[in-house]
């Protein structure tokens, strides 16, 4: 297939991705938020800069946000077109990506990223949408999971599917890596000397609710929840659907179907990285520092994401 | 003035529709006004959602409308297609065999039917294309012909599009909705099928591959999603199955064309472009051309690509070209157009130049390059100092202008905004020339949606509506 096409198909399974990621985020910023009526400016001020911290956004925030406060963060974390990482700029791009290829994909599938993105008008013209904001993320969420539907029941199963799923896939590693990292680091992980020891029960509930782990972690445990589990299931499980090791095998297995002449150290790279997850330990992880870890797992994530547009997208 | 109505003929009771919509009355009437509303609105609400839009250029607020679809069918009798068919299928194997002619030889010219000056004065003249062999001698694979009627029986050829005709996925999308709106009436009425269209054109495409590749490789090129047509590129390929490409897709290396892939390399055979002549190749025509190839037209005058529709065709439907073609048919045929011409002023004659310029008010004048209904001016809907401010344009450069007089275009029923009216329609069929000239039976209506207006573009604020050819 066209390389610039499936680029476009790259970027258009990327920022759906990333839409319904940013939309999981900001819902259980605001769960949280609503949990800890009690607490103080600063601790509230904090919660906000984690939601920019994430996306690693605080600096492109501030050039156009003079305060920083839960409201404004929201905001411009849903509406701001101008910020890739917003739902509105990432379905706007996800869009722009699918009408540029809308030979390549189904009618079905452009008319569902269409209207996804007609109805995200409505939803926020005059800010109707912060009239039931949980309502608001969850439609996301639902447009995303009926995107992926359509995909997966319309597409052939031919390389510009392949190329949706290794972007969907990369997207994914991407940004929960990037939730875990923050949401550890707000539970100050520094202070956990016991990670087997019960947590603090609503912290990591709502992590696990916010990547749809919670019933999976009652299946798979069937044990009161702990900071070292919850990261065991969603870095090294590969039943977890959204845990690292999933978008990892996910990425290598369709890498694998798409390989070319040149692509040989990429899968290499995606391999090995897919094989330290399968055969890690999460006592290993944590004793090696969770952040040191991601951070880790996110540059090589990262490089991974750059080898495959110079092997396949841009030659 | 009075005007021919498709529906209810001229001057005819406006309750008593022509033989050919009886039918089509006695089915519309089952719907109240109330259900044509609610089918309207439901019209509106899929055409947004298959994102079939389009980009108005200079028009800042509406990057991207619709356009307007009317449910009143332009319903057209067996018989009068059949003549359609006969003359449009003659004027463009006419107007290919010139085309050949104007870059072979130039026998017309010898003969003294077209004047040299008319091809190698003519900005459309791609010296380029001088002597080089086309597959199949075939160079407009496509050709959009608009048609206008004025009275019963009494059809003319407005305008030949040979370069890039757009339109034909609003043809087709105008069919879908009318089947999914009106299922009832395609099984009540005898409407012939269009929805082949896409296939007729790989078809046609396929089939003007250069000699010697068995199962050519082709491709839909377009200027990129920003242009006003690409929906319809992206729809076209699509249909067709075949890949579509911007310039930067494209390459050119040991005398073949390329398109970059996630495997490497893949040549390509057929370039149905939907990009113009001058940003083709910005290595012979517009150097800043970012759209183009770089290298094509070596390679398509080695003969190892075919371009469709062929670089030069414009030679042929420039409006300066167009009073020629009644006599070209006779020329290269031998026998006597089916379909008339528009009689037509040159102002670059000084006799029909002061002809013209004594009766603006009359006639219909147009740029010779014009396109899109921009540049024209319609004399009896024009103010007084309209008309002197175009005046002072012919004056100064009187070869850049025709003129014709004004028709009374044929009107069909259409909603708008007081109810149904009457509004000016054209007829835009597409002929296709591969290995045979064939067409299907339809095209794209538009309708001049202001009252008593005659510009039916849709940059201009027309819209369109579905063809229904009967079968019998």
């Amino acid at each position: 297939m066209l390389s610039s096409t499936a680029d476009h198909l790259f970027w258009m399974a990327r920022y759906t991705e990333r839409a319904e990621n940013t939309a999981r985020m900001l819902d259980i910023h605001l769960q949280s938020t609503l949990l800890a009526g009690g607490r103080s400016v600063s601790q509230r001020e904090q919660a906000a800069r984690a939601m920019l911290t994430i996306s690693e956004l605080e600096p492109a925030f501030l050039v156009s946000n003079s305060a920083l406060s839960s409201e404004a963060v929201l905001r411009y974390m849903v509406s701001d077109t101008g910020n890739g990482s917003s739902i509105a700029g990432a379905l706007f791009a996800a869009r722009e990506n699918a009408r540029a290829v809308r030979g390549a994909i189904t009618t079905e599938l452009f008319e569902t990223i269409n209207v996804t993105w007609l109805e995200l008008q409505a939803r926020l013209a005059d800010d109707a949408w912060e009239d039931d904001r949980a309502a608001f993320f969850a439609w996301v969420k639902h447009r995303a999971h009926l995107t992926r539907g359509v995909t997966s029941g319309t597409m052939p199963r031919d390389d510009a599917y392949r190329f949706v799923a290794i972007g969907t896939a990369l997207e994914r590693a991407d940004n929960v890596a990037r939730l875990l990292d923050v949401k550890f680091h707000e539970a100050d992980v520094s202070q956990i000397q016991d990670w087997d020891a019960k947590g603090e029960y609503y912290h990591w509930a709502a992590i696990l609710r916010s990547v749809s782990g919670f019933e999976i972690y009652r299946k798979t445990y069937r044990d009161t929840i702990t900071p070292s589990r919850v990261a065991e299931l969603l870095i090294l499980r590969a039943d977890m659907p959204r845990s690292l090791l999933a978008a990892m095998n996910a990425l290598c297995n369709q890498l694998e179907n798409v390989a070319n002449k040149r692509s040989a150290d990429t899968l290499r790279c995606a391999g090995l990285l897919r094989a330290e997850l399968q055969f890690a330990r999460i006592d290993d992880v944590l004793s090696r520092g969770l952040h040191a870890y991601l951070q880790a797992f996110l540059e090589r994530v990262d490089e991974v994401g750059r080898r495959i547009s110079n092997d396949f997208l841009v030659n | 003035m009075n005007f021919y109505d498709e529906m209810f003929g001229l001057n005819g009771a406006r309750d008593v529709p022509l033989s050919h919509y009886t039918n089509y009355e006695r089915w519309a009437k089952t719907y109240s006004t109330h259900a044509m509303e609610a089918k309207r609105a439901q019209a509106d609400a899929a055409f947004r959602q298959v994102g079939i839009t389009f980009a108005v250029y200079g028009d800042e607020a509406g990057t991207e409308r619709l356009i307007p679809f009317d449910l009143i069918p332009r319903v057209i009798p067996a018989q009068e297609w059949a003549m359609l068919e006969k003359g449009l299928k003659q004027r463009v194997r006419a107007l290919n065999l010139f085309i050949h002619d104007v870059y072979h030889g130039q026998r017309i010219v010898k003969a003294g039917v077209v004047p040299a000056s008319q091809i190698y004065l003519n900005a459309q003249y791609r010296a380029q294309m001088q002597g080089v062999s086309v597959a199949g001698d075939n160079y407009c694979h496509i050709a959009g012909i608009d048609i206008v009627r004025a009275g019963e029986g009494e059809f003319y050829v407005l305008e030949d599009n040979l370069r890039v005709p757009s339109g034909v996925s609003y043809m087709l999308e105008d069919r879908k909705m009318m089947m999914r709106l009106f299922p009832d009436a395609f099984s009540a009425l005898p409407i012939s099928p269009i929805e082949h269209y896409p296939d007729m054109l790989l078809e046609t495409l396929r089939s003007s591959a250069p000699a010697g590749v068995d199962a050519p490789s082709v491709v839909v090129l377009t200027p990129g999603m920003y242009n006003s047509a690409y929906f319809e590129h992206a729809f076209l390929a699509q249909q067709m199955g075949v890949e579509l490409v911007e310039g930067k897709d494209l390459f050119v290396d040991d005398g073949l064309v390329f398109m970059r892939t996630t495997q490497g390399p893949q040549r390509v055979d057929v370039i149905y472009r939907r990009v113009d002549d001058d940003f083709l190749d910005p290595l012979v025509f517009r150097a800043s051309s970012s759209l183009g190839v770089p290298g094509l037209m070596s390679v398509v005058r080695a003969g190892r690509v075919t371009v469709t529709n062929a670089v030069g065709t414009g030679i042929a439907d420039d409006k300066s070209t167009y009073p020629f073609i009644p006599e070209v048919i006779k020329f290269y045929l031998g026998e006597e157009p089916i379909l008339n011409n528009v009689p037509t002023y040159q102002c670059r004659k000084p006799d029909e130049l002061s002809y013209v310029l004594a009766n603006l008010a009359t006639l219909v004048v147009k740029e010779v390059h014009g396109a899109g209904g921009y540049g024209m001016l319609v004399g009896p809907a024009s103010s007084a100092k309209q008309i002197e401010d175009f005046r002072a344009r012919v004056v100064a450069k009187p070869e850049g202008y025709i003129a014709q007089p004004t028709l009374a275009l044929s009107t069909c029923p259409t909603y708008v905004d007081s109810g149904i009216a009457p509004r000016h329609i054209d007829l835009r069929p597409y002929v296709l020339c591969g290995k045979e000239t064939q067409l299907v039976p339809g095209g794209l209506c538009r309708v001049a949606l202001q009252e008593g207006s005659l510009v039916v573009n849709s940059s201009q604020g027309g819209g369109t509506k579905d063809t229904w050819v009967l079968t019998e």
